[in-house]
């Protein structure tokens, strides 16, 4: 029959019309809405009925491996004192894409060595692609992809190439956004200096002489 | 390790047997195939296509092989890749012709499909095809400065010749590229050029064309023609494609594609890049399928790397899995747009998009990103699967997609109006599918069962039972179905391979060896192809064994597709343009790189 | 410009004599302000990757039509904001600024990614234009690669900030001058923009010397073959 087709389309247009009002009446009593089993339902894959999230008063729960424009993880030591985790080794640098990194390195006035810290470090937000290789590829954990995208700005000249305050953001807040890869991490290199400590240990018992102290940790391992 | 690019050796004993002077075997380590004389291509061609049974000439491309020390060996290289609508590998052929005054006998009046291919090298390259009936730029426009792709050629922007670049590090001087350019922006023009009185001659030169093809179609122009541009914006070109019509009253007498509103320079940038830096960009190819994307670089690459790179077990699944999640919510875009574009405004995306976005979310919580996933790696994949998400690939596969997929198919499929609107408009025979070497879900329609996953099976897509999904009346309808089609046969996949992802839930080994931030490509060329939401997807690459690809080429499907748009609108109705249109599914990224 | 017109609180503007209140101008902002910020309807036009998210924010997990936005209008006459959203390249730079001189004022740009608002990653080839901002004003810019569609809302709702700051006695499209329409780049060796011609023909006159040694070798290298 010529229009069956457009009916059994219709029809299912009107299922969809009819679901939005049956789940808000089947989550009575429960917040289908501004709640988070409530956006954990609307991306489900029961989900039914109406889809949006009201974003800004409600927000999708970014996954933790999401990647927004990168930042620089500082450690604060026990005086609270900040202490980069950047040694200004220019992996990511290398890395980038793009090339939106740049790395002002720094060397010591007296030992004409390099100081493993960055003295500037820019990140032209203009450029980036948000590939996350950098934070990949950083053999430190010093460079890590953001969950912040609310970044809408009213002027680029001025902002948007970031520097190292601007970048800066405290391990406590990489361990908040990022946990299992935080504390993945950390037991790794829980494990690294265990491992260091027990042959630094050996060999000092070995060989009788004194453990060198806290050594920085080398600055480039550099290929290529 | 190029096992996949060389001929049958039956063949090839007899093309050397045939043009016994003519032929020569590539003899360059990690090169395959042959290096023909220029003169005898289109004799060599003829025979490929008329007795061997080469009748698919899938890719055209140019190297530039050039070197600024003094007494290098200087030349260009047009390279052809050949296979047969049956299946098999590739038969490659290579003809080398000098910098200055290249010329090549052009392909296009034996493979139609080489049209576009042809004019890409000419305009990037500067290598002339004689007995090319339209040989103008495509990418850039008339009057540009110079073949951009050529290694000598060097833009406004030109900091050093590779990445990464010093002043990143170790230099560190941080600076805006345009700042440093006399116009602050990224322009550079010809000594003596005088802006006063500039005249553009790209569109001149485009009506030129368009009339001439309009009176091949008939000679007696008698009514008024007119001209309509569609695009570049127009909101059914998806994207900044424009088309030029030529019509008489409501009938098409010629239509030509515009492109270039979109050339990102891809391949010139991917020269620079080391061969990790690419992975990212190729995202950005087709920004609807990023996987496929990275799929295709991946074996291009690994092909080359030989064996330390071949993938683990879990890591092949997961690219499978990947890749074929892709698919479906590549069709569901393609299928919603294309009801878009007949008519049925928003609705039917807007139920797709919805599926779409559940496929993104394990995009997102995976790789880090909805569309730009970056997830493959030489020799694996970026990384396991976060916690949950394989239950939700799960749930999604086997419960939720196959019922949406059935409700999108009874929401359209039988409406009295979209089969009004598309039987029957925009035919293409299997013959000509095959002669203007479409690919993917146009040539199936039309009647040709070629899928590379079968025709020459890549990754482990030869462990899965499927069919390869195939139409008949080569219409919109079809095009339309198969894409439906292949959904299906999709999940199909997934749902064989899921079940069989080593490691399971629990994870496992996703990356053969350390992940390493520079890789080393031993010298070679290589040509990965795989069969993305859009059709073949290859990537021509070439080694000269340093941190960075000689030359990057990608065979993108969607822009060799549209090589066939004139041919299925000539003759109909203007208001089908944008349905046939809709039907090659393009992509602007990947037309335009 | 008149500059002796002391009887308006804002000079040079032609405010209606029942206007001619400051209170009543600020209240009658707010009112005016909200049914603008209420009613932006973009251009529907899309470059490239950025525009699939873009697509996105309209369909139903973003939805657009919450902010009054989702009257996508494919003509520039019918549209206030034009959602740049995408790799600008030197190709389409020329339809772009056709198409903002077509807007009718008011009129609102928003630079969506990285590529509109400054070149992209694919900033330093030949043909991409580093920031639409180099021919058209931008109000607001989104930074990201692609910017998520939530943070393409988070855009959004700064420009309706934007518009909540402007009011109706300084805005510039009820001034008396006409708004200038911004001269349409050419296609030529190189784009080509109006504006710079003095400059182009400063530099390309200029004696083959220091910046001209990266492109004369070519030609030579050429010959030499
Ligand atoms: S790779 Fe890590 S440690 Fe090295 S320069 Fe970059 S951020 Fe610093
Ligand atoms: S995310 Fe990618 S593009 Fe951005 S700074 Fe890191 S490496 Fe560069
Ligand atoms: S900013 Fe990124 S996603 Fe947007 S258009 Fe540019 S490359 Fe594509």
């Amino acid at each position: 029959m010529y229009g069956l087709g457009i009916l059994k389309g219709m029809w299912v247009t009107l299922t969809h019309f009819i679901d939005s009002y049956v789940e808000d009446i089947k989550w009575l009593g429960r917040n289908r809405y501004y709640s988070k089993e409530g956006i954990q339902h609307r991306r489900s894959k029961d989900t039914k009925g109406i889809f949006t999230v009201q974003y800004p008063e409600e927000k999708l729960p970014v996954p933790e491996e999401f990647r927004f424009i990168p930042f620089l993880v500082y450690d604060v030591d026990a005086d609270g004192n900040k202490q980069d985790r950047c040694t200004s080794c220019g992996i990511c640098a290398k890395v980038c894409p793009p090339q939106c990194i740049w790395i002002v390195r720094t060397e010591d006035p007296v030992t004409k060595r390099p100081v493993p810290e960055p003295v500037d470090f820019f990140v032209d937000v203009d450029i980036c692609m948000n590939c996350g290789y950098c934070a990949e590829y950083c053999p430190f954990d010093a460079i890590k992809m953001d969950h912040d995208y609310e970044m809408a700005s009213f002027d680029r000249h001025a902002e948007h190439i970031f520097n190292k305050e601007k970048l800066s953001k405290p391990a406590s807040y990489y361990a908040g956004i990022r946990p299992t890869n935080y504390n993945r991490e950390e037991t790794l290199k829980a494990e690294e200096a265990a491992k260091k400590a027990a042959a630094a240990a050996a060999k000092a018992a070995a060989a009788a002489a004194a453990p060198p102290a806290g050594s920085p940790p080398p600055a480039a391992p550099t290929a290529g | 390790m190029t096992d996949a690019t060389t001929a049958a050796p039956v063949e090839q004993s007899e093309l050397e047997k045939r043009f016994p002077d003519a032929v020569k075997a590539d003899a360059r380590p990690g090169y395959a195939g042959f290096v023909v004389e220029t003169s005898k291509l289109v004799e060599i061609a003829t025979a490929l296509r008329d007795e061997m049974g080469y009748d698919y000439l899938s890719s055209v491309t140019a190297v530039d092989y050039y070197s600024d020390a003094p007494n290098a060996e200087n030349f260009i290289e047009v390279v052809y890749h050949f296979y047969k609508s049956t299946g098999g590998g590739a038969l490659v052929l290579k003809v080398q012709t000098p910098r200055d005054n290249s010329v090549v006998p052009s392909l296009t009046p034996l493979y139609p499909g080489a049209d576009f291919q042809e004019r890409e090298a000419y305009d990037l390259y500067g290598v002339n095809f004689e007995g090319h009936p339209d040989q103008r730029r495509i990418l850039m426009w008339e009057g540009f400065a110079g073949h951009p792709m050529r290694k000598d050629w060097k833009e406004a922007f030109y900091e050093e010749e590779v990445k990464p670049f010093k002043n990143r590090w170790p230099e560190g001087q941080v600076y805006r590229i345009e700042d440093r350019n006399p116009f602050n922006k990224n322009n550079k023009y010809p000594q003596g050029f005088d802006p006063v009185g500039f005249k553009e001659t790209d569109d001149p030169k485009l009506y030129e064309v368009l009339e001439r093809a309009a009176r091949e179609y008939s000679e007696d122009i008698d009514t008024e023609q007119v001209v309509v541009n569609l695009g570049p914006q127009h909101p059914s070109t998806h994207g900044v494609f424009r088309m030029a019509v030529r019509l008489d009253g409501e009938t098409i007498v010629a239509l030509k594609p515009v492109m270039g509103y979109l050339h990102r320079n891809h391949e010139k940038i991917g020269e620079r890049n080391t061969w990790t830096m690419n992975m990212p960009f190729t995202d950005r190819l087709d920004y609807l399928s990023s996987m496929s994307n990275n799929f295709g670089y991946a074996l291009a690459v690994e092909k080359l790397m030989g064996d330390k790179a071949a993938p683990p077990e879990r890591a092949e699944y997961l690219r499978v899995i990947m890749a074929e999640l892709t698919r479906i919510s590549n069709h569901l875009w393609a299928v919603g747009f294309l009801l878009n574009d007949l008519g049925a405004f928003f609705t039917p995306s807007l139920y797709a998009i919805q599926e779409r976005e559940l496929i993104l979310d394990i995009f997102e919580a995976t790789t880090g990103s909805r569309m730009m996933c970056n997830y493959f790696r030489f020799g694996g994949v970026a990384r396991d699967l976060p916690e949950g998400v394989y239950a939700k690939i799960k749930d999604l596969v086997f419960e939720r997609l196959p019922r949406k997929i059935d409700e999108l198919d009874i929401y359209l499929s039988e409406n009295e109006l979209v089969r009004s609107r598309s039987e029957g408009v925009g035919v293409i025979t299997p013959e000509e599918a095959i002669a203007f070497s479409t690919a993917g879900p146009v040539l199936r329609a039309s009647g040709v069962p070629y899928d590379i996953r079968r025709a020459d099976p890549y990754s482990i897509y030869d462990r899965f039972k499927f069919d390869v999904k195939v139409r008949y009346h080569g219409d919109v309808y079809d095009r339309y179905m198969i894409r439906i089609d292949e959904m299906r046969q999709s999940l199909d996949i997934l749902k064989q391979a899921i079940p069989d992802l080593p490691g399971g839930a629990a994870g496992g080994e996703v990356m053969n060896g350390k992940n390493p931030y520079q890789v080393r490509v031993p010298a070679g060329e290589s040509y990965g192809r795989v069969e993305g939401p859009k059709g073949e997807l290859g990537y021509y690459i070439v080694s000269n064994g340093k941190g960075n690809p000689a030359r990057y080429h990608v065979r993108a499907p969607s822009f060799i597709n549209l090589t066939v748009l004139e041919k299925m609108c000539v003759g109909q109705k203007v208001a089908d343009v944008v349905v046939n249109l809709g039907s090659i599914d393009i992509v602007l990224g990947e037309v335009d790189r | 410009m008149t500059d002796t017109n002391p009887t308006v609180n804002s000079a040079g503007y032609e405010v209606p004599p029942e206007l001619r209140q400051n209170v009543a101008i600020t209240t009658l902002d707010k009112i005016w302000n909200m049914g603008r910020r209420y009613s932006v309807w973009p251009m529907m036009f899309g470059l490239a990757c950025c525009a699939i998210e873009m697509i996105c924010t309209a369909a139903s997990r973003y939805d657009l039509a919450r902010f009054g936005m989702e009257v996508m209008r494919p003509s520039p006459r019918q549209s206030d904001l034009m959602i740049v959203s995408g790799t600008v390249t030197k190709k389409m730079i020329p339809q772009i600024v056709r198409l903002y001189n077509q807007m009718p004022e008011p009129k609102y740009v928003l630079a969506m990614g990285a590529c509109a608002s400054g070149g992209g990653p694919f900033k330093e080839g030949y043909n991409v234009v580093s920031g639409v901002d180099q021919y058209v004003p931008v109000d607001v810019y989104v930074p990201g690669c692609p910017p998520t569609p939530q943070a393409l809302l988070h855009g959004l709702m700064k420009l309706q900030e934007k518009i909540d700051s402007e009011s109706i006695t300084s805005v510039r499209w009820y001034g008396k001058d006409d708004i200038p329409a911004i001269p349409v780049p050419l296609l030529g060796p190189d784009l080509i923009d109006p504006r710079d011609n003095e400059l182009i023909k400063q530099e390309t006159s200029k004696k083959p010397a220091a910046p001209a040694a990266a492109a004369a070798p070519a030609p030579a290298a050429e010959a030499a073959n």
